[in-house]
């Protein structure tokens, strides 16, 4: 298997200012720590976590949208975040990026063909039979070519989302980042997209890093599930083992918390509530970041407890076949 | 249980004039909610789900033409004035929003506002309110409840707000909370905290719950009997395990094949096309357009809930094709 993007030891701490003229530095809010992830060629990775776990800043750091605090990321042996913006550009035709919200990430004064053109003409593309290609990009991700002149707000959530793919899509990239972009979509739409994305992998090859917050979205559409809480990767492993064999106490609790539309396996689950809040990424808890959620912490020995404490819990595999960040990491089937 | 009735929703229709014509937010819904069961109501954006409810304890604003009728504990609801529906709203039907930051005031503490629910309804001191709030802040499970009366809504996190909502939704033992998608906003182990709290309430209150929600997830979990709302109609209904085993009306089904579930991966099934907009509604039955199953009588007449079994009604001329469907051989 080649990989396409390997990420290391990726950090990025935004700084928290105070008020006033001076607004000298009093902290750092700690959105990426330590991240290392590989995207592997034509397969789906998929990342989630909750609201504030850092994936869309990760996201945004994979594309040198925001300047990262360390770390790197590779792809075809060249660091990107050692580029310049100049020296970005080329690169950018090959790693391209879905928004979540289909009705910002549009420009209202365009009409659809010159939105998906656009990256075309960016790149010196459209001169050369531009409009064809305009076109059959409509075709292929279910756009009706004849309506190429309607402006963005003339379509429903689910076409917006597709002319946001389109555009994506028009340079020929290899790896695309798609950012929640399924989340903004009502049920009936979004298992159009989804088989939308799972078909164009399929013909262009692509490799995607599939974002969201939805394990249940995660589970069809990614080979590989890294699962991230309060800026670090906590377990990583193939889907299937992930939602069999989850070792992590976090993603146990995630994969529990997921109603199934089963009313007979519902009733019956088994479920762990987690007690409290995530905690602020200002003020990170030391050594694993998730003790202070964990109903697994609660049952262990005070000399345990303290290793929790004091030792971060490093993603290895401890004995159940894939890395999980937990000191006392134990598969266990949680569906 | 005891099978008394305690809302009763008949033909309501609410309608909202505009410059371009009229929305027909809601048409001729009916259901009735008996004591202490939990009804889910599932549709996605825009099907008049929310509306539903708004007009139930009249909430709409007054552009709003609402006419059929709404009855709780035989007692006409509909028509009457603002004061007088005030003693019905938060004492006998209590209602949960989406947005809880909306619906907490950001001037009060958590503890007045509470107790504030308790004192409009109750001949009861200060103090004794106060007692009360602390009791309900324990009751949906929110650590450390005493310092928490004291603290503003910005100080807390969006699922801990949620459970202050429900807190003062269950203030006055109503016999009826209505939840207008109370963990859309949220994460989902938030969520399972919240839909926790909201099921001690209920238990603590003996109330009877009207779930609104997009998500046929949770309504797996919650409720147990179901209406699918669609275009403004209920489509189906029924007991969740009617309608989740077998469906017999051809969105209901599309709906279950279209969601991606954690515990089986096969291919989607999408519903082609989008729901009509509510201006210019099509003759006929109102999911034609999107429809496997249609024929030129879907177009012309508009589909009555036919009753396809004991307590199951599914808004479809052709219900019995779907008997023993799958939705890949139907969306096809």
């Amino acid at each position: 298997m080649t990989t396409v993007l390997k990420v290391q030891d990726l950090v990025k701490h935004f700084p928290v200012r105070s008020r006033g003229v001076v607004r000298r530095k009093v902290g750092e809010v700690h959105a990426v720590c330590g991240v290392s992830l590989e995207l592997e060629e034509r397969k789906t990775l998929g990342l989630v976590g909750e609201s504030g776990c850092g994936k869309t800043t990760l996201s945004r750091l994979l594309l040198n949208l925001i300047p990262a605090t360390a770390g790197s990321v590779v792809y075809g042996e060249r660091d990107v975040l050692k580029l310049s913006r100049k020296q970005m550009r080329p690169l950018r035709r090959d790693l391209q990026i879905v928004f979540q919200d289909p009705f910002a990430s549009l420009d209202p004064r365009m009409t659809v063909a010159e939105l998906i053109a656009e990256p075309l003409r960016i790149h010196g593309f459209y001169a050369n039979g531009g409009r064809e290609k305009v076109r059959k990009l409509m075709k292929q991700v279910g756009l009706n070519p004849e309506h190429a002149n309607r402006f963005a707000h003339e379509f429903s959530g689910g076409q917006r989302q597709r002319i946001g793919i389109a555009r994506a899509l028009a340079l020929e990239p290899k790896v695309l980042l798609l950012d929640e972009p399924v989340s903004a979509l009502d049920v009936s739409i979004r298992a159009g997209v989804i088989n939308l994305l799972a078909d164009l992998q399929q013909e262009f090859g692509l490799s995607y890093l599939f974002v969201s917050h939805d394990l249940s979205v995660v589970q069809h559409v990614a080979d590989r599930v890294a699962v991230m809480y309060l800026g670090r990767i906590v377990e990583i492993a193939p889907t299937e083992a992930l939602f069999t064999r989850a070792a992590h106490p976090y993603t146990q609790a995630l994969i529990s918390a997921i109603p199934v539309p089963d009313p007979r396996k519902e009733r019956t689950r088994r479920r762990i509530i987690l007690a409290g809040d995530v905690p602020s990424p200002v003020n990170p808890p030391s050594g694993c970041r998730f003790r202070t959620r964990c109903f697994k912490f609660a049952t262990l020995s005070e000399p345990e407890q303290a290793k929790c404490v004091s030792e971060i819990p490093a993603l290895i595999d401890r004995g159940h076949g894939h890395p999980a960040a937990c000191h006392y990491a134990e598969a266990a089937a949680m569906i | 249980m005891s099978s008394e009735v305690l809302l009763e929703v008949e033909n309501l229709t609410v309608e909202f004039p505009t410059d371009d014509g009229t929305i027909e937010a809601v048409r001729g819904v009916s259901y009735e909610l008996k004591r202490g069961e939990a009804l889910g109501i599932v549709g996605e954006s825009g099907s008049g789900k929310s509306v539903t409810s708004m007009a139930v304890l009249g909430l709409l604003p007054k552009s709003a033409r609402v006419s059929g009728s709404v009855r709780f504990m035989g007692k006409e609801l509909l028509g009457r004035s603002d004061a007088e529906l005030s003693d019905y709203r938060g004492k006998h039907i209590a209602m949960v929003f989406q947005d809880p930051l909306a619906s907490l005031n950001p001037v009060y503490t958590v503890g007045h506002q509470i107790a504030e629910a308790v004192l409009v309804h109750n001949d009861v001191g200060k103090h004794e309110a106060n007692k009360r709030a602390l009791e309900l802040l324990e009751i949906v499970g929110i650590p450390h409840a005493r310092q928490r009366l004291t603290a503003y809504p910005h100080e807390l996190s969006g699922g801990m707000k949620q459970r202050v909502v429900i807190a003062i939704a269950m203030a006055n033992n109503p016999d009826v909370i209505i939840a207008d998608e109370p963990t859309t906003a949220l994460d989902v182990t938030v969520q399972a905290q919240v839909l926790e709290a909201l099921e001690t309430a209920r238990k603590a209150t003996g109330a009877a719950l009207v779930l609104i929600t997009h998500d046929l997830g949770v309504i797996a979990g919650h409720a147990e009997r179901l209406c699918v709302m669609y275009a403004g109609r209920l489509v189906e209904t029924g007991t969740v395990d009617d309608i989740f085993y077998t469906p017999r009306m051809p969105y209901t089904m599309g709906l279950l094949g279209s969601l991606p579930r954690i515990d089986t991966k096969t291919r989607l099934v999408p519903i082609s096309g989008a729901p009509p907009s509510l201006l210019n509604m099509p003759s006929g039955c109102p999911f034609s357009p999107r429809c496997p199953l249609v024929t030129a009588r879907c177009d012309a007449e508009e589909p009555t809930l036919y009753h396809v079994a004991a307590g199951h009604g599914a808004a479809c001329h052709y219900h019995e094709r779907l008997i023993d469907a799958k939705p890949e051989e139907i969306f096809r």
